[in-house]
């Protein structure tokens, strides 16, 4: 059971946020020319690859407890801030996040920069995909990294995270555009809870309280937050009808 | 220093976000578990019920 969780937290945790960072790839991809885009896109996968690899042999050192209440705090408030902005979309108070409207802002920005070249490159469109993707990528490496070593297994996190990039990848390749279909406020809500389950669990444990029935309660505090959650949605919805 | 600003803010934002009430919160939260455990108590109830009360009071605090 714990495995299927960890591993579907790293899918779809780190679905969101490639879904982030191919908006950012096409828009510099498509109005800065894809020779660039696709280069930083590269560089910033190295990067990504050289901070797992330094991170993660270094995290199996610590031991397990300080481990797991160091990453359970980081993911309760990690998490938090998902599930916090899920809910408040989800009941109305939040705009939705929408990729078709960041794309266009994106590529609206890139025609505006001037052409300026270093090594040949589109250097404002090389740096847009770089960065975009570095950024979006550390949330994924943190994700991976914190998960897999706090549940013992980096290589099942990875799995999650990597069958997540295949599947953006080739959607993406097929689309050539902005993934707007994609439930994102659901996946969000997913991950939200998701993180927060795990922040709960490992940060009780990492403290020394031991949870009744060991990892078998983890089903239970998975559902004390889907329904303390979907609680939230609807008392904000009927709360915000009252003020309509 | 603005190479080190900009790391510590995004560390901040990555971590803290735009509600640091709810990070204190849930600081706090571990911490009374650690004196309940230490005290003997076997306090795995206290996180669940803090992390929902710590939700539910930066949702009103959005919500206002």
């Amino acid at each position: 059971m714990t495995t299927a969780f960890l591993i579907a937290s790293a899918f779809l945790a780190s679905a969101v946020e490639f879904v982030e960072a191919l908006t950012i790839v096409l828009a510099a991809g498509i109005t800065r020319g894809w020779r660039s885009s696709l280069t930083g896109l590269g560089a910033a996968t190295v990067a990504l690859a050289a901070i797992v690899a330094a991170l993660g042999p270094a995290l199996t050192l610590v031991p397990i407890d300080a481990l797991r209440l160091v990453v359970g705090a980081l993911l309760l408030a990690f998490g938090l801030q998902w599930l916090r902005k899920a809910i408040l979309r989800a009941s109305g108070y939040k705009a939705l996040h929408d990729e078709a409207e960041i794309f266009v802002r994106e590529q609206a920005d890139a025609r505006a920069a001037g052409e300026p070249q270093r090594a040949g490159l589109d250097w404002y469109g090389f740096t847009l995909s770089f960065k975009g993707v570095l950024l979006e990528g550390l949330e994924v490496a943190f994700i991976v990294i914190t998960f897999g070593s706090a549940q013992g297994s980096i290589p099942l996190a990875a799995l999650g995270a990597g069958a997540a990039l295949v599947l953006v990848a080739v959607v993406g390749a097929l689309v050539r555009g902005p993934l707007t279909r994609v439930p994102e406020n659901t996946l969000k809500f997913a991950v939200g809870v998701m993180l927060t389950t795990f922040g709960i669990f490992w940060s009780t444990e990492g403290v020394g309280a031991h949870w009744p029935g060991d990892d078998a309660s983890l089903p239970g505090v998975l559902a004390f937050v889907v329904l303390t959650s979907a609680g939230a949605v609807a008392t904000l919805r009927r709360r915000r009808m009252a003020f309509a | 220093m603005r190479p080190v600003r900009a790391f510590g803010r995004f560390w901040w934002d990555f971590v803290v976000g735009d509600d640091w009430r709810a990070a204190l919160g849930v600081a706090v939260a571990i911490g009374a578990t650690a004196v309940l455990v230490a005290g003997g108590v076997d306090a795995w109830w206290l996180m669940p019920a803090a992390v929902a009360t710590v939700l539910w009071l930066s949702l009103r605090r959005a919500s206002r």
